[in-house]
């Protein structure tokens, strides 16, 4: 059974009574474990398809399953849910809370839970340890350089034992260093088993997924396996 | 607990932008703290009316012209003039019949500019019977009160305040001496003891002439402003009180106790009446330091809704990651209580403050003002603050929870 599942899945905008179409029918799935890039030009819907698939948006018409769930029937305090529990997302501008320190950002989504507070200390403490903030435990956003920050996003993303972690360009604000370093850490979230979506306009990015999903004006053009994959590496691995 | 997180957080925020915060809050500050003073002030001018009353002995039964009801405030009071009563009604219950009333005396007033010699000054004078030293409590510093046959024969003789004295003879004796009141001249007989302030009014800066001489030479008139009736203890006093009826009914030849044209009270009665009007007006001052509330409110809402705005991306952020509508006005709430419950604390604080300040002043200037902080007036501040906060509260918040996350995480 398919994590996702999209059938023939169409979005149009409404203003003023002239409608935009932005998707226009869409049909895929995508397993467990898969690490799909979904790659366009800016305009094509990418981002779009994204929020729909993220619970952030709602389809027009079509079906998305998610883990045979009809996710069009779900009111907006399901979607919610779906969002606090299901997936977790990294953004091109990391969106942290400025005013507060790194763990807390980490711990944001629990608060929308019923997790205790030594419970999100636990787990917050844990996941920045995993991408390698332990030194940086309270320290705010304005004190971390971009490649820091993005690494509280994807720990935040973490958080919630999510089942997809949705990346939304997440390099598109870094350095070329700080970008391997976090397409690092995705493909060994990949390794540990989780699925992850990809969203970007770059080639190069794309290709550190394990497949491509290439749409043009709201439409799937190809949806291929990556044959010559990117295996990201930190610098001091590839001076080796 | 999302609560406790979420406020938090607003104490974060708030502690954060330490001046915008006061600065919201200031109107709620002002508001709540105009209302405390207005209460406590209120309150403690009330005591001073209420302990001049007691000062003059709580045995005392006054006779006023004109009908009122038991607690409400007698027309004379509303500056009407009533002219029904005369001092021949005094004397027809103050006439031996019954034990318990020691002495009584009728009263009239006026101002005048008196003189003697160079000298002058702004005063009161006093007509009274010639048992007024009976019924309150005056003692003379030398000479003598004024007697029954001057009183009945017109004398034109006076007791003075020590004010009047200090004013119109700085260094001589004026036993003996002239004063002249409404171009009438009257010879000193008595100058009285300083008695003291009894609440707003000098009690030394008055001049007592017999009543038919003021009501006849100085005023003009056959009527006299106000009775009052010594008894003998306090538990005689509703007797007295039902003598003096009865006999005022028959004086003014009145059958049904409805047509009244006299009122008797006690001091207590006195003190319940001047309660309800200073009352009436405390709580008419509070309700205008209300409207400061309100306006407070409104300009909380209206930094609230910039808030909004200005975290649109936060809020944006935490609906992605999994905030229901309902937790987004929670939290806006939350923080909008906060500020008006804090502005309130420090309103109520700095309101004492002042209450205390003025208390104290108060009390140096020789006035029997007492402190009152009534913990009602402490926990309407905290709960009017609190009712503030959720009410301007509600719409920024709701504002904040419609934002579609997707704009609200694209926004800059």
């Amino acid at each position: 059974m398919a994590l996702i599942q999209v059938v023939d899945l169409k979005k149009e905008y409404t203003t003023e009574d002239v409608a935009t179409p932005v998707l226009g029918g869409l049909n895929f799935s995508i397993e467990k474990g898969e690490f799909v890039a979904i790659m366009g030009p800016s305009g094509s819907g990418k981002s779009t398809l994204m929020h729909i698939l993220g619970f952030l948006d709602t389809l027009t018409t079509g079906k998305y399953i998610f883990e045979d769930k009809d996710v069009s029937t779900l009111d907006d305090d399901e979607l919610a849910e779906m969002r606090g529990s299901k997936v977790g997302f990294v953004f091109q501008a990391f969106n942290l809370l400025n005013r507060v320190g790194a763990k807390d950002n980490v711990v944001l989504p629990l608060l929308y839970t019923k997790a205790s507070g030594a419970e999100r200390d636990r787990r917050g403490t844990e996941l920045l340890a995993q991408v390698g903030l332990s030194h940086r435990m309270n320290n705010t956003p304005g004190q971390l350089s971009g490649g820091e920050k993005q690494r509280v996003a994807i720990a935040r993303a973490l958080i919630n034992n999510p089942e997809i972690i949705f990346a939304d360009e997440p390099t598109g604000n870094l350095d070329s260093k700080s970008g391997l370093q976090v397409m690092k850490i995705l493909q060994e979230l990949n390794e540990q088993g989780h699925t992850i979506i990809l969203v970007t306009h770059e080639k190069y990015t794309a290709e550190h997924a394990k497949r491509i999903l290439l749409i043009h004006d709201g439409l799937i053009v190809s949806d291929e396996l990556v044959k010559n994959r990117q295996i990201a590496k930190d610098k001091s691995e590839l001076s080796k | 607990m999302v609560i406790f997180d979420n406020l938090r957080n607003a104490w974060r925020l708030l502690r954060q932008n330490k001046v915008r915060s006061f600065l919201t809050m200031l109107g709620i500050i002002i508001g709540v703290m105009a209302v405390v003073v207005i209460m406590s002030v209120g309150a403690g001018a009330q005591s001073l009316i209420v302990n001049q009353f007691k000062s003059m002995g709580t045995n005392l039964v006054g006779v006023l012209p004109g009908k009122s009801d038991e607690k409400g405030p007698p027309a004379s009071v509303m500056g009407i003039v009533v002219t029904t009563l005369k001092d021949d009604d005094r004397k027809a219950f103050d006439n031996g019949e019954i034990p318990h009333i020691l002495a009584s005396t009728s009263y009239v007033r006026g101002i005048d500019t008196v003189t003697s010699g160079d000298n002058k000054t702004d005063t009161n004078f006093l007509g009274t019977s010639a048992g007024y030293p009976n019924v309150e409590e005056i003692n003379l510093e030398f000479g003598r009160y004024f007697t029954e046959e001057e009183e009945k024969g017109n004398a034109k003789v006076a007791v003075i305040g020590s004010t009047v004295a200090k004013a119109l003879f700085p260094d001589a004796d004026p036993l003996g001496k002239n004063v002249k009141i409404k171009k009438t001249i009257f010879q000193i007989i008595g100058v009285a003891k300083e008695r003291g302030r009894s609440g707003f009014q000098d009690q030394d800066n008055q001049i007592f002439v017999p009543l038919s001489t003021a009501q006849k030479l100085l005023l003009g008139i056959n009527y006299v402003n106000f009775m009052r009736v010594k008894v003998d203890s306090a538990d005689n006093i509703s007797e007295v009180e039902e003598f003096i009826k009865i006999k005022l009914r028959e004086q003014h030849n009145i059958t049904n106790p409805d047509n009244d044209d006299f009122s008797v009270r006690s001091t207590n009665q006195g003190i319940e009446a001047i309660s309800s009007v200073t009352n009436g007006l405390k709580f008419f001052l509070a309700a205008i330091a209300a409207i400061s509330l309100v306006v407070g409110g409104i300009g909380i809402m209206n930094i609230m809704l910039a808030a909004v705005e200005e975290r649109t991306k936060e809020i944006g952020l935490r609906k992605a990651v999994g905030a229901k509508s309902r937790q987004i006005i929670a939290q806006f709430l939350v923080e909008t209580i906060l500020i008006t419950f804090t502005g309130g604390v420090i309103g109520i604080i700095i309101g004492s403050g002042i209450s205390i300040l003025v208390a104290s002043i108060a009390k140096n200037m020789g006035y029997s003002w007492d402190l009152v902080i009534t913990p009602s007036s402490i926990i309407l501040g905290c709960i009017v603050s609190i009712v503030i906060g959720i009410v301007f509260g509600v719409t920024p918040a709701r504002h904040a929870a419609r934002l579609n996350p997707i704009e609200a995480l694209r926004h800059e």
